[in-house]
C-alpha cells in the first residue's frame, strides 16, 4: 500500500463479503423452493428471495468495484484520495440504501422489474451516491501526477455504468418499451461497461503480479475493451428477439452476440500470455489464482455458455427457461465475482500488512468455490435442457415439468454447499488478515 | 505490429460506430410503421394492470414475454390458455394458490384490480413475438 487513503477500500470489501454471504443464503432459499421445500413461503416468498438474491449480487459487486477503484486510482494517479471522509460517507450511504431496499423487498416495496427492483425514491439516492463516488474518483484521477490507461479505462467503466443506470428510470406504459430499455441498463452493464471495469482491474493486477511492461498490457487492454463494445453493444439485440420488437434484431443480435465470446477469449489469452511472459514472480500466488481464474472462467461462463443459447434458432426454445440461469451463474461468477475476489486477495495483505500468501485455506477457498459453482452450472444446465425438451418439445404442462426436474435442484443444493464452504474459507481468510493499518505503508517497493 | 495508439483508436472508434448504429436501430424499431405491440391498444386499464404487475413483482416468479424468474408459468397468452374466470379466481383468492404444491402468494386483489390485470394480459397476448408464441408450445391454446 502506497497511500494511506487506500485503506478505505478495505471497508468496501468488507461490505461486499457481508452482502455476498447474505446473497448465498437467499440463493439456498430459492434452491430449496425449486426442490419442493418452500417452507419459508409465508415470510420469504420466492419473488422476495429472488429480488434479494439478484440485487445483493449487484450491490456487493458494485461495492467491490468501488473498493477496487479506491485502492487502484490513488496508486495509479500517485496521490492520496481527494477526500477520505466523503468516501466513508459514500460507503455508509451505499450500505443504508442497500439495507432499506433489501428490507423493503420483504414488505412488497419494490418496482418488480427484473434486476431493477429498487423502488424509484431509492433510485434517486443511488444516483446521488454514485455521483459522490465518481466525483471522488475522477477528482483524484485528474489531480494526480499521471493518468494511466488502466485508471482511465476503469474510471470510464464506472462513469458509463452510472450513466446507463438512467434509461432504467424512464417510465413507460408499454411493457415492450419498458423491457427494451431495461436491457440498456442490464445488458450494457454486464456485457459492456462492467467489462471495462473488469478489464481495468485485470490490467492493474497483471501489471503488479507479472511485471510485464505496462505499455504492452495496456495496449491489449484497449484491444479487449474495443472487442467488448464492438460485439456487446449491438449484441444487446439477443434480448430483443422475442419481446415484441422488429425482426431486424434477430439478425443484428444474432451476428453480434455470436461475436461476444471473442472479447472473453481475448481476455483469457491475454491474461495467460502475460503470466507466461512475466519475469516477476510475485509471492501472492492466491491473487494470481483468482486473477487468471477470472479470465478463464469468464470465457467459459460468459463466452461459451452465452454462445450456447444466443442464436435466435436456439434461443426461441431456451428463452425464459432455466438455461438462462445456467449461463448467468457461471458468467457472473467468472467475470465479476472472481475479479472482485482477485483484487481483494491482492490488496488485503498490502492494506493489513499480513502477508498470508501461502494459506492452505486460501487455496481450499479457490478450488472448492470453483468446483462447487461448476457443479451448480451443470445442475442448472441439465434442469434447463430437460425443461426445454419436456415443456417446449413434448408440450408438457409447466408444473408437471417442474416436478420432473426437482431432483436437479437437490444436486444444485449439494454443489452450492461445496461452493459455500469455499466462500466461508475465503471469508475466514479475509477476517484473519485483520484490519488495515498505516504500518502497512512500510516496504511498498515489494508490492 | 499494432501500436497502443492504434489500439486506442480501435476501441474509441469501434465503440462510437456501434453505439450510433444501436441508437439508429432503436429509433427505427419504435417507428409507428414498425410497431408489433399494438401500442394504440394500451388503455388506462392496461396501464393500471402493468402497474399492479410491477408493484407486486409478479416477474419475481412468473415470466412474461419470456422474461422473469422461471419459478411459475409463462403468462403471455395466459387468457387464451386459461380463460378469464380461472385467472380472476387465482387473483382474488384470499388463500395461497398452490397448483401441484407450488405456492403463489394470496394477493386477494379486488374485482377491479383483477380486471385491470386481465386487460394487461390481453394486450400482452396480442403482441407479435416473432414466432416465439407459436413455436413455444406452453403459450399455445392447446397446451393448458
Amino acid at each position: 500500500m502506497k497511500y494511506k487513503s487506500q485503506k478505505v477500500a478495505y471497508w468496501f470489501f468488507a461490505l461486499s463479503m457481508l452482502l455476498f454471504g447474505l446473497q448465498i443464503v437467499y440463493g439456498f432459499i430459492m434452491g430449496f423452493a425449486h426442490a419442493g421445500f418452500d417452507n419459508l413461503h409465508g415470510i420469504i416468498p420466492f419473488n422476495t428471495a429472488r429480488a434479494v438474491h439478484t440485487n445483493l449480487l449487484v450491490v456487493w459487486l458494485l461495492s467491490g468495484f468501488m473498493g477496487a477503484a479506491y485502492y487502484i486510482i490513488p496508486e495509479e494517479a500517485q496521490r492520496e484520495l481527494v477526500n477520505v471522509k466523503l468516501a466513508y460517507v459514500q460507503l455508509i450511504s451505499l450500505a443504508v440504501v442497500g439495507v432499506i431496499a433489501i428490507v423493503g423487498y420483504h414488505f412488497n416495496y419494490w418496482e418488480g422489474r427484473k434486476f431493477l427492483e429498487i423502488p424509484r425514491p431509492l433510485d434517486y439516492l443511488v444516483v446521488v451516491n454514485v455521483l459522490l463516488f465518481l466525483g471522488l474518483i475522477l477528482a483524484t484521477l485528474f489531480k494526480g501526477k499521471r493518468k494511466t490507461t488502466t485508471a482511465l479505462v476503469l474510471s470510464m467503466g464506472l462513469l458509463f455504468a452510472a450513466l446507463l443506470y438512467l434509461p432504467g428510470m424512464l417510465p413507460f406504459d408499454s411493457q415492450v418499451k419498458d423491457s427494451f430499455f431495461r436491457w440498456w441498463v442490464v445488458h450494457l452493464w454486464v456485457e459492456g461497461v462492467w467489462e471495462l471495469i473488469m478489464g481495468g482491474i485485470l490490467s492493474f493486477l497483471l501489471i503488479k503480479l507479472t511485471g510485464v511492461d505496462r505499455e504492452v498490457i495496456e495496449k491489449w487492454l484497449y484491444v479487449i475493451v474495443g472487442l467488448t463494445f464492438l460485439s456487446g453493444v449491438l449484441g444487446t439485440g439477443h434480448h430483443y428477439y422475442y419481446i415484441g420488437v422488429n425482426k431486424i434484431w434477430l439478425i443484428v443480435g444474432g451476428i453480434f452476440s455470436a461475436l461476444e465470446p471473442l472479447a472473453f477469449l481475448a481476455m483469457a489469452l491475454f491474461a495467460v500470455n502475460m503470466y507466461r511472459k512475466g519475469e516477476k514472480k510475485h509471492p501472492n500466488k492466491l491473487a494470481l489464482y483468482w486473477t487468471l481464474g477470472a479470465a478463464i472462467v469468464s470465457f467459459i461462463g460468459a463466452g461459451l455458455l452465452g454462445f450456447a443459447h444466443t442464436l435466435p434458432q436456439t434461443n426461441i426454445y431456451t428463452h425464459g427457461t432455466l438455461v438462462t440461469a445456467m449461463h448467468g451463474h457461471l458468467a457472473f461468477w467468472g467475470a465479476y465475482a472472481m475479479i472482485v475476489l482477485a483484487i481483494i486477495s491482492y490488496s488485503l495483505p498490502n492494506m493489513t500488512g499480513r502477508k498470508l500468501y501461502e494459506s492452505t485455506r486460501g487455496r481450499v477457498a479457490f478450488w472448492l468455490s470453483n468446483i462447487g459453482i461448476i457443479g451448480m452450472t451443470v445442475a442448472f444446465g441439465v434442469a434447463g435442457v430437460a425443461q426445454v425438451y419436456l415443456e417446449r418439445k413434448f408440450k408438457m404442462e409447466f408444473m408437471a415439468v417442474q416436478k420432473e426436474i426437482e431432483i436437479h435442484f437437490i444436486v444444485l443444493i449439494l454443489c452450492a454447499t461445496l461452493f459455500l464452504t469455499g466462500i466461508i474459507a475465503y471469508m475466514i481468510d479475509f477476517y484473519k488478515h485483520g484490519k488495515p493499518t498505516d504500518e502497512a505503508l512500510v516496504n511498498t517497493n515489494a508490492q | 505490429m499494432l501500436s497502443k495508439k492504434q489500439a486506442r483508436v480501435f476501441f474509441l472508434g469501434g465503440t462510437a460506430v456501434t453505439f450510433l448504429i444501436f441508437i439508429g436501430l432503436t429509433i427505427f424499431s419504435f417507428g409507428k410503421s414498425q410497431d408489433q405491440s399494438n401500442n394504440e391498444d394500451i388503455t388506462d386499464a392496461v396501464v393500471r394492470g402493468k402497474n399492479l404487475w410491477e408493484a407486486n413483482n409478479c416477474m419475481g416468479c412468473h415470466t412474461i414475454l419470456g422474461e422473469g424468474a422461471y419459478y411459475a408459468p409463462e403468462l403471455t397468452k395466459v387468457v387464451e390458455r386459461r380463460g378469464e374466470g380461472y385467472i380472476k379466481a387465482v387473483l382474488t383468492t384470499p388463500v395461497d394458490w398452490a397448483p401441484n404444491g407450488r405456492k403463489m402468494v394470496a394477493y386477494g386483489f379486488s374485482q377491479e384490480e383483477a380486471a385491470d390485470l386481465i386487460a394487461f394480459f390481453n394486450w400482452i397476448g396480442n403482441i407479435d413475438l416473432n414466432g416465439f408464441d407459436t413455436v413455444v408450445s406452453p403459450l399455445a391454446e392447446d397446451n393448458n
